[in-house]
């Protein structure tokens, strides 16, 4: 950690390298890829939400002149339930079975229960309808709240809460149990003046990305077999893919084309294991991609929860206790976030009493995926909202009470580990300080603020760098790029080299050409795999150092580096980077170097956003008229992608309190699977969203990096809801704050 | 398997005969903005599509004293873009401007956005209210039908077998009168209206109101004609308290279903809101015209 170092590089607004072939169309996504031979494959959906499947009869099917291939769960190996860590968190190999092809049950509207692979995408499409499933329909389960009552119909015969002190006798929703707890909750409320409980509710939403999940794969004769798809972590589709095929790793090519967005939802397997196997049965390439509708029913959305927090302090504003009961919807399958809810609710707070418990419940809905910091925006939105209403209460200011509990350096957090360094105060006085906060307000409109806080992650990640005989180098890694990142490998290691970004060309490879790197996910890549570039280029120079040395006959300690140049401090002698890899032939041959490493020391980042709406009174429609997202970077490598998180996340965070929501029937039958009545935010609904950067670095990056990716969308959830609230003088607690909710809730005021 | 016969006759008659004479199912092309997305869940279903945009009469607009005789294929682009349209047909004008994104707005029009029969139709209100009319051809000859008379459901209207719209002709409107269109979505752009309101209102010398027409949209199974919204306007200065009884009477006209874009209480409470907000507007550009 050198925080006098002057950067040459970090710090700029470079071109990103996969620039040019997003806007010109050239680049290649998950549905772009076509090979000899192909045939499409099509998934057969389950048209309820809740029912047995008594028998699946596919003869017709199969017996279709264009159908090449049918799978059903049948024709996979016997995996067991057992846990198993492929992607972004664990998860049960028996699950993730059942979830690409249901078992005796479908669980959810839109779950796949066999697929077809035909010659064209039509043919498979209408041979679907030739086979015949024998359903028995059962009542569906679509709210955690009723998921959890002891008369619910049960999803699963064998799910038996765990964290409970005994084992439960009866089968229930409840997957798990989880309790997080620091001082004395009880003496803490009995402290306080003043106590504040509210209950709140967040819909099902999905992470919106553009692009559908797609794929193409060729199982050839000897086993040696190729997947080409959109995700976040090839690496983690090679290994779920596998288990569920039984298969070495080594026998997998899984290359991860260009991606159309992810925010999470690209970290497991749908179609990938399905066409593999379809291919495997056909002998052929097979092509699968989703529909939108397929993506909303039957891809990872983010879960709903119901919650409750309880927050008492002294009038002074010293908060006393903190109390929250979060109850997530995990969808069909156990593995809700909510863990990280829990983690994530109150640790903005350096609070002495703490008490959390969660829930973790499956539902009739499809099994939720990461979406961007999974679990804290729910469960932040509930505590920012009471820490407001207890401002209000207090008749402090919010950024005023929220420094004078503001976690830091030192704070305790309720899950283990205390702070080391963090910028959440610094983001509190840059929002105190920043020309929207002063800005006065119109009429019908309101002000809310909220703070955000999540971990984000290191971990395994590779990367070599190729030096060539020109002096050019290339920038191997292994984490698909969704947010930027390849701009930012190209800086850190411009940085470490001396060599110029555009002599450095990062690509990301698949899983043949470069070691292990775990999923782009958990805002991990532009730390623990720019590390690795770190590493790898500092391999490079030690090489070229060497090579110098034994070209001017010194010791390798007499060789200096410095902006791409190795220099003789023995002597006058200067050779370039270029010039070494001209002459590597003489030298020992070509320079590659590599940094293979497991990342510890991820720094967590904290935002507080501010956001100031207009509400029409008449029709409850709100507009976002300001908005400033405020957060730590530890350190910006490319500032303008920084604010780019920050912006997106802010926008989806924006969506979520105002419009987003999964909309079901009676049914369980989702009545809004497409962009049209999902409603995501459009360019036009938006103010541009103001940034700052607060800059607290990471000591355990070399550049003091912080993860940037996910805290941007905890805090607006809190902030808009706030922002509603102040302009039409009633709470609202329950999102989304669409025209409908709000209207009646000034109508019922009135 | 779905197979598709496109034809693009180059005259009405030729049009009226390949859809009285089709064997399969017929369907006009108009922009296909509605169109190609039903056609989607087409299993084993063939069709004719008659392609009406190769017939000149289909895809232009002429200003008269008579008054607008719109090609009913004209797209919205083009449409939006007439300024002499929009002069005489503000409230018109924005309606079709609301349809769809600059894309959509290439290939949708007015006739396509009227046969497709939507309650929500964005352009029919706005019609309605200028009392525009449908001239209709068929194997038996022409006919002529009030717009408000032309959808008889959900989706549905009243063009029999071999029936097209040929024409949509518009009157001009009387002096010192003008119309205004809202509609309400959840966002700002690229969405179907929860509801819709169409004002069209003549003022005297003196600004009291004489004449008013008042449509609203997507509150019951067809576009409806509010009588009762327009009579409480008639000699007010179209002041607070008339608009107040225009909100009441087209809210209490409306009949709204509960769905994925609004339940049955909001859109019958926003629908009177949109109706008094754009008779607010129409009335401002009459002012505006006669200062």
């Amino acid at each position: 950690m050198s925080e006098a170092r002057e950067y040459k590089y970090i710090g700029r607004r470079t071109i990103r390298p996969d620039g040019f072939d997003k806007v010109t169309g050239r680049a290649n996504y998950g549905a772009d890829l076509s090979l000899p031979g192909m045939i499409w494959g099509k998934i057969l959906r389950s048209p309820y939400a809740h029912a047995v499947i008594k028998s699946i009869d596919s003869s017709k099917a199969e017996a279709h002149p264009d159908v090449m291939a049918v799978v059903t769960y049948q024709d996979y190996p016997a995996v067991s339930s057992g846990g198993f860590e492929p992607g972004d968190g664990p998860t049960d190999l028996c699950d993730l079975a059942r979830n690409i092809l249901a078992d005796d049950k479908a669980l959810y509207h839109g779950h796949a229960i066999a697929a077809i692979a035909a010659r064209t995408e039509a043919a498979a499409e209408e041979a679907l309808s030739l086979i015949d499933i024998d359903y028995e329909v059962l009542p569906p389960v679509m709210d955690v709240a009723d998921a959890m009552q002891p008369g619910s119909p049960v999803l699963h015969e064998d799910l038996f809460t765990k964290g409970l002190a005994e084992q439960p006798e009866k089968a229930s929703n409840i997957a798990t149990r989880m309790e997080l707890k620091k001082g004395d909750i009880e003496a803490g409320f009995a402290a306080a003046e003043v106590i504040i409980e509210r209950d709140f509710y967040t819909p099902t939403v999905h992470q919106g990305y553009i692009e559908p999940h797609a794929t193409t794969v060729r199982y050839d004769e000897d086993g040696q077999s190729m997947i080409w798809c959109s995700t976040q972590g090839h690496f983690d589709v090679r290994a779920s893919t596998a288990k569920l095929l039984s298969m070495d790793l080594g026998k997998l090519k899984v290359i991860a084309s260009e991606i159309g967005g992810g925010f999470g939802g690209k970290t497991t397997v749908y179609l990938e294991p399905v066409a593999l196997m379809l291919s495997k049965k056909s002998g052929r390439p097979v092509k699968m991609v989703m529909t939108r509708d397929e993506v909303f029913r039957a891809s990872g959305p983010g879960s709903a929860t119901r919650s409750t927090v309880k927050i008492g302090a002294k009038k002074d504003g010293t908060i006393t206790a903190m109390q929250a009961k979060l109850c997530f919807e995990a969808g069909a399958f156990k593995g809700s976030p909510m863990g990280p809810g829990c983690m994530t609710v109150f640790t903005p707070y350096d609070v002495e009493n703490i008490y959390i418990e969660g829930y973790d419940v499956v539902v009739n809905k499809p099994k939720v995926a990461a979406y961007r910091a999974p679990g804290a925006p729910q469960a932040e939105f509930a505590a920012e909202m009471v820490i407001n209403e207890l401002a209000d209460e207090l008749n402090i200011d919010p950024i005023e009470l929220r420094l004078q509990n503001a976690a830091k350096e030192g704070t305790q957090t309720v899950y283990g580990p205390k702070l080391k360094a963090v910028g959440l105060v610094e983001c509190l006085e840059a929002a105190k300080n920043s020309p929207h906060y002063k800005q006065a307000l119109a009429e019908n409109q309101g002000r809310g603020l909220a703070a955000g806080f999540w971990f984000n992650i290191g971990g395994q990640s590779s990367v070599i760098i190729n030096m060539n005989p020109d002096g050019t180098g290339t920038i191997v890694e292994g984490n698909p790029d969704i947010g930027g990142s390849r701009a930012s490998m190209q800086l850190m290691a411009a940085e470490e080299l001396g060599i110029d970004v555009s002599k450095l060309n990062p690509i990301v490879a698949d899983t043949e050409h470069v070691p292990y790197s775990a999923t782009t996910g958990g805002s991990r890549t532009t730390f623990a795999t720019g590390m690795a570039v770190i590493e790898a280029a500092q391999d490079v120079v030690r090489q070229m150092k060497e090579r110098a040395a034994a070209v001017w006959n010194v010791t390798v300690e007499q060789v200096d580096w410095s902006d791409g140049v190795a220099i003789n401090t023995a002597g006058e002698d200067r050779l370039t980077a270029a010039e070494i890899c001209q002459g590597a032939d003489r030298t020992g041959g070509q320079i590659s170097g590599r940094g293979n490493i497991n990342a510890r020391g991820a720094g967590p980042s904290f935002a507080v956003h501010l956001c100031d709406v207009e509400v029409d009174m008449e029709t409850g429609k709100t507009a976002v008229v300001r908005y400033t997202a405020i957060q730590d970077a530890g350190k910006a490598i490319h500032p303008g992608y920084v604010e780019g998180q920050y912006q997106g996340g802010a926008v989806q965070g924006i969506g979520w309190a105002l419009n987003e929501e999964y909309i079901y029937n009676e049914d369980g039958v989702m009545e809004n699977a497409g962009f049209l009545d999902y409603r995501i935010p459009l360019a036009s609904d938006l103010p541009m969203i103001d940034t700052i950067i607060v800059e607290v670095p990471n000591a355990f990056h070399p550049f003091g990096v912080r993860g940037v990716g996910e805290t941007g969308i905890v805090p607006p959830l809190a902030a808009v809801a706030t922002a509603v609230s102040d302009a039409i003088g009633v709470r609202m607690t329950n999102l989304p704050c669409s025209p409908p909710r709000v209207l009646k809730a000034i109508q019922d005021t009135a | 398997m779905v197979s598709v016969v496109y034809e693009a006759p180059a005259s009405v008659q030729d049009a009226v005969a390949l859809l009285s004479g089709a064997e399969i199912t017929a369907t006009v092309l108009a922009g296909g903005t509605d169109l190609i997305i039903q056609m989607q869940g087409l299993v084993n279903e063939s069709r004719l599509l008659v392609d009406l945009k190769k017939i000149p009469a289909m895809m232009e607009a002429t200003l008269d004293a008579e008054g607008l005789q719109l090609g009913p294929c004209m797209s919205c682009a083009e449409l939006t873009s007439r300024e002499d349209i929009k002069s005489v047909y503000p409230g018109l004008i924005e309606a079709a401007y609301l349809i769809g994104s600059t894309q959509i707005q290439g290939r949708a029009s007015v006739g396509g956005n009227l046969c497709n029969s939507s309650p929500a139709a964005d352009t029919v209100p706005a019609l309605i209210v200028n009392n525009a009319q449908c001239v209709i051809v068929g194997p038996s000859g022409e006919r002529s039908i009030q717009v408000e008379d032309f959808a008889t459901g959900v989706g549905q209207n009243c063009l029999e077998k071999g029936e097209l719209l040929s024409l949509i002709r518009i009157p001009l409107p009387a002096a010192n009168t003008s119309d205004a269109y809202l509609r309400f979505i959840p966002r700002t752009e690229m969405d179907i209206a929860v509801a819709g309101a169409a004002v069209s209102i003549t003022l005297d010398d003196d600004g009291i109101c004489t004449a008013a027409r008042v449509s609203i949209g997507a509150v019951a199974p067809t576009v409806l004609v509010v009588a009762k919204a327009a009579e409480v306007l008639l000699g007010t200065k179209v002041d607070v308290q008339a608009l107040q009884a225009v909100a009441e009477a087209a809210s209490k006209a409306s009949s709204p279903i509960t769905d994925r874009r609004g339940t049955d209480e909001y859109r019958r409470h926003v629908v009177g809101v949109l109706a008094k907000r754009a008779a607010a507007i129409a009335a401002e550009r009459v002012r505006g015209i006669q200062s």
